[in-house]
């Protein structure tokens, strides 16, 4: 397994949006923080005003009943004043608003990558759609990208609305079915990005994570083609692919093999993933026991069935499956 | 309501000891029977019902969110299945949103709308109770579902393809679709009779300048319903085709589940302006008692209720920006969206001017209010945060939005709810509720509501979405989470010390005679609780404060509440003109009757039967139905009354 399952490493909150790492995001970083500065200030200014006028005019010598009422002042340049400063605040606000969406509207350079991304109950299809027929393939959850360059994404939904969303790299983008939406975006230092589904879908709405990760050129050129590869079947695991094509062949797909499912993820490259899930468990020996002999205990309500395997034979699948590098 | 006679001058009169009072209860008064309870169509019973029923719901959506944020509560927890928690958050959206936010402050107004523009009723009071039982039976029809574990659980926005029989198949999201048709019909008379209401049934003299707030508050609230509602009950019919016969308006094929989001927030961001309007209403009129002054700026406040309304039909698709529309139309939405902020910022500097013209002096109920204007700025800004369209886009669906939200229902609809509480049940029930026990209610609110939800603003801000059932760790959300159910806990508790001062201040209370606070408005000048009739000669209205005339000194012709038009012949009150209020009818207004109740029940069998396929219930429900309004609508009574009170 490469790296820590979640990453995003050692940030402390690895899903904020305060701190961005790529132009899609960072403009509307900069008004966000912008709008906090000022909203910050209005609550604080309109807080003192209302603490203040009760603390400076407050009566406590008498009941409501007794105090004498009076119309003193008309109190209209409150409004006044209120309206004109509100009216400044809110001009310059929209201005930079528009500007900041003309600025991540579309990248600056034309995108180096183009993705197809679909939201699923409860996981993302990533699919690589590259020049021949045999350089598309489609992985899960994992979304890897060149560092410095800008992707385009097409998003697509596979059953409800989905939400996709990298908070340090892209706002959210709903994946509606019907529809193709695009969104882009651009990570300018290699990491891992946590991102999550934000639309509600379902039971599993809470599980749905996706990460990016942003490798430099090379190494995402390496990751390319190893993913790009059909591996040969190592004689050694057929007793576990046999078991593969029997129980989970339906849903799933190994390229190269007759197993060509498409509800679930498609597993031919499974090794080269952090997570299993989307997210749910690390993808090391026990995570993914775990995950092929219970799902539902993991994940309550997840697509995928219990298999209902013998001991031997979930061995079997499990070597195989850890032969799919 | 029947126009009568028009041609008749009623007498003018002085009121004398307890005539005509004692005269007129016998015409309007309600039998204290089981038939006269269920019959009743007096508005101040209505409003009472109104307001019990919501709190009612109130505290289950409450006890639902207490139960999810046991959940949240930590990283990982297993208290909730996914199902159940989903279930749980929908109902507690639904509940808090459709039955208490909107209906509490249709009780308020119902009970005061008459009081304070000094009639005997609604316009139209058998539709007044009709409505009522209508909110009653889709309350219990939705909430029949949850018990018996078929809650809806796609949330109240109830996207689709979701909400769709291939995604989500049981009998839940049918009844959540039909209750809310049902919900529909009562909201939808009930705001045709404020708006009646408010047109023919002033005090003479009572122009529309001189109206409260509130009354401007529910007006524009109820017009923007009779506007708005027909979208979401078309949606859900609509909904309902779909998923019962095979109908294909929200198909995916074509991407039609973007209608749905519009047809719904086309609906549910006014909806949003009709449960802050009327509450704001409620502090515009209620915190210048306390400040001893008369609010600042009238004509900007009533205004600025109209304009906000008539902006909020043009920003639902910030509801939206998410969902990939063009940037130019995200622009334009995006602008309005900044806009609206403007009318809310004058009635934020009327109330703080307010404050500082005047001379506070401070209660439980003024500190209601008081605070409210700091939960509605936050609630603002939040807001106004979202309109940004690229901020937006990292703020939506996250705990930043949760936080807003209830800063906007909590902060300018719960807090005002409890201060009007604190300042109108002496006028309800002749007792004062107590101050001391108040004093702890609203710190326990305050804090508690503060401690809960002001870290969701930073728990959005640090990424974490809403609508999950729960959370990893390591994803630095834990420590704010459990500081935030701490807060909802603390902020039951004050709602709990509420409902402990209300019960003990019913028996205990402080009697509180007709006008405990010295207050402005017509309300107050009529003995708590009011009788039957409200008042015994119509008054006769100069001003905006009619109460406060003595003490302002003001000149000019004064208001006359103890001499006025006798209108005794029945069940009669007095109709004027629009604007001006001049008198120009006399209204004949009706008796208790069951028909309301029975064309509610009904109704119920229609759509029961509806739900279940069982095509008989719904037939024998529609006669039924048919019966009682043969029955409402039959004039029996008019001439009748005229022969037996004679002239």
């Amino acid at each position: 397994m490469a790296g820590p399952a979640d990453i995003s490493a050692g940030r402390a909150w690895p899903m904020n949006y305060l701190w961005t790492h790529g132009p899609r995001a960072d403009p509307a970083t900069a008004l966000t923080w912008a709008m906090i500065v000022l909203s910050t200030a209005v609550v604080v200014i309109v807080t003192l005003l209302v603490v203040a006028g009760v603390a400076v005019r407050g009566n406590r010598r008498l009941t409501v009943a007794e105090a004498p009422v009076k119309d003193e002042g008309d109190g209209l340049a409150w409004i006044s004043i209120g309206l004109v400063l509100t009216v400044i605040a809110l001009a310059g606000t929209l201005v930079w608003t528009l500007e900041a969406l003309a600025a991540i509207d579309s990248p600056a350079r034309p995108p180096a990558l183009t993705l197809e991304i679909i939201g699923h109950e409860w996981w993302w299809e990533v699919r690589y759609l590259g020049a021949g027929p045999g350089q598309s393939f489609s992985t899960a959850n994992e979304i890897h990208i060149p560092v410095g360059v800008p992707v385009r994404v097409w998003l697509k939904g596979a059953d409800v609305i989905h939400s996709f969303w990298i908070p340090a790299l892209t706002g959210k983008t709903e994946t509606i079915p019907g529809r193709t939406n695009l969104t882009w975006l651009q990570a300018d230092r290699p990491g891992v990005y946590r991102g999550q589904c934000t639309e509600y879908c379902g039971a599993q709405h809470a599980h749905m994570a996706a990460f990016v990760i942003a490798e430099p050129a090379a190494a995402f050129a390496a990751w390319l083609r190893s993913q790009e590869a059909t591996p040969a079947v190592d004689p050694e695991f057929a007793a576990g692919q046999a078991v593969f094509q029997a129980s989970c062949a339906k849903c799933h797909a190994v390229r190269g093999t007759s197993a060509h499912g498409d509800k679930g993820p498609d597993l031919t490259h499974l090794m080269s993933r952090r997570t299993l899930a989307a997210g749910v468990v690390p993808n090391d020996v026990d995570g993914l026991s775990g995950w092929i002999a219970n799902p539902q205990a993991l994940k309550p309500g997840a697509l995928m069935p219990a298999t209902y395997l013998s001991g031997p034979q979930l061995a079997r699948l499990r070597a195989y499956l850890e032969s799919l590098k | 309501m029947t126009a009568l006679e028009s041609d008749r001058i009623p007498r003018t009169v002085r009121v004398d000891g307890d005539w005509p009072g004692a005269r007129l209860e016998e015409i309007w008064g309600t039998a204290p029977t089981l038939k006269g309870w269920l019959s009743c169509v007096d508005h101040k019973e209505i409003g009472k019902h109104y307001i019990l029923t919501a709190f009612a719901f109130l505290i289950l959506g409450g006890l639902e969110a207490l139960a999810m944020r046991l959940q949240l509560a930590g990283p990982e927890r297993r208290l909730l299945s996914p199902e159940a928690y989903n279930q749980l958050f929908t109902m507690h959206g639904l509940s808090m949103i459709f039955l208490y936010a909107g209906p509490v402050l249709t009780g308020f107004s119902n009970y005061l709308w008459p009081l304070l523009l000094g009639s005997r009723d609604m316009a139209f009071p058998r539709l007044n109770a009709f409505s009522y039982w209508v909110y009653l039976a889709a309350g219990l029809f939705i909430y029949a579902g949850f018990v018996a574990g078929h809650g809806p659980d796609d949330g109240w926005f109830n996207y689709v393809p979701y909400a769709s029989r291939a995604y989500d198949a049981g009998i839940n999201i049918d009844i959540y679709a039909l209750g809310l048709i049902l919900l529909g019909i009562s909201t939808t008379v009930g705001a045709a009779n404020f708006v009646v209401t408010f047109l023919q049934t002033r005090a003479p003299g009572m122009a529309i300048s001189r109206v409260p707030i509130l009354t401007w508050g529910t007006l524009t609230a109820s017009v923007a319903n009779l506007l708005a509602v027909p979208s979401v009950s078309l949606a859900f019919f609509l909904l309902w085709m779909d998923r019962q016969f095979g109908t294909r308006f929200f198909a995916t094929a074509g991407g039609q589940p973007l209608l749905w989001q519009h047809l719904f927030w086309m609906f549910g961001h006014p909806w949003v302006y009709v449960v802050v309007l009327p509450a704001m209403g409620m502090v515009s009129d209620a915190l210048p008692t306390f400040c001893r002054r008369p609010l600042v700026g009238y004509t900007a406040v009533a205004l600025s209720t109209v304009a906000t309304m008539a902006l909020g039909f043009g920003v639902w698709v910030h509801h939206m920006f998410a969902t990939g529309m063009p940037s130019l139309a995200l622009s334009f939405f995006s602008g309005a969206s900044l806009i609206i902020t403007l009318p809310s910022a004058v009635a934020v500097f009327a109330w703080i001017a307010t404050i500082w013209t005047g001379r506070p002096v401070i209660t439980t109920a003024f500190l209601f209010f008081a605070s409210m204007i700091v939960l509605f700025v936050i609630g603002g800004v939040s807001g106004f945060m979202t309109a940004a369209v690229p901020v937006d886009w990292q703020l939506t669906d996250t705990y930043f939005v949760v936080a807003h939200i209830h800063y906007v229902l909590i902060g300018i609809n719960v807090f005002p709810v409890v201060g009007a509480i604190y300042y109108w049940f002496p006028k309800m029930t002749g007792r004062l509720l107590d101050e001391r026990l108040g004093l702890w209610n609203f710190w326990t609110m305050f804090v508690g509501f503060n401690v809960g939800f002001l870290p969701m603003h930073l728990l959005g801000l640090l990424g974490m979405p809403r609508r999950v059932y729960t959370y990893g760790h390591g994803l630095g959300w834990s420590g704010l989470n459990l500081l935030v159910t701490a807060g909802s806990f603390l902020f039951a508790a004050g709602v709990l010390l509420l409902l402990v001062n209300v019960v003990l201040s019913l028996r205990r209370g402080k009697a509180a005679g007709r006008d405990p606070w010295g207050a402005p408005t017509l309300e107050w000048a009529v003995p708590s609780p009011p009788p039957s009739y409200n008042f015994a000669v119509i008054p006769i209205i100069a001003s905006r404060h009619p109460l406060w005339e003595e003490r302002l000194g003001l000149g000019g012709a004064r208001s006359k509440l103890d001499e006025g038009y006798l209108l005794d012949r029945g069940r009669e009150t007095l109709g004027t003109t629009a604007l001006d209020a001049r008198p120009n009818l006399i209204l004949e207004m009706p008796e208790d009757s069951l028909a309301p109740l029975l064309l509610a029940l009904g109704l119920v069998g229609v759509f029961v039967g509806a739900l279940a396929h069982a095509w008989w219930v719904t037939a024998v429900g529609g006669v039924i139905g048919l019966i009682a309004l043969i029955d409402w609508l039959w004039p029996r009574y008019i001439h009748a009354d005229l022969e037996k009170v004679g002239g």
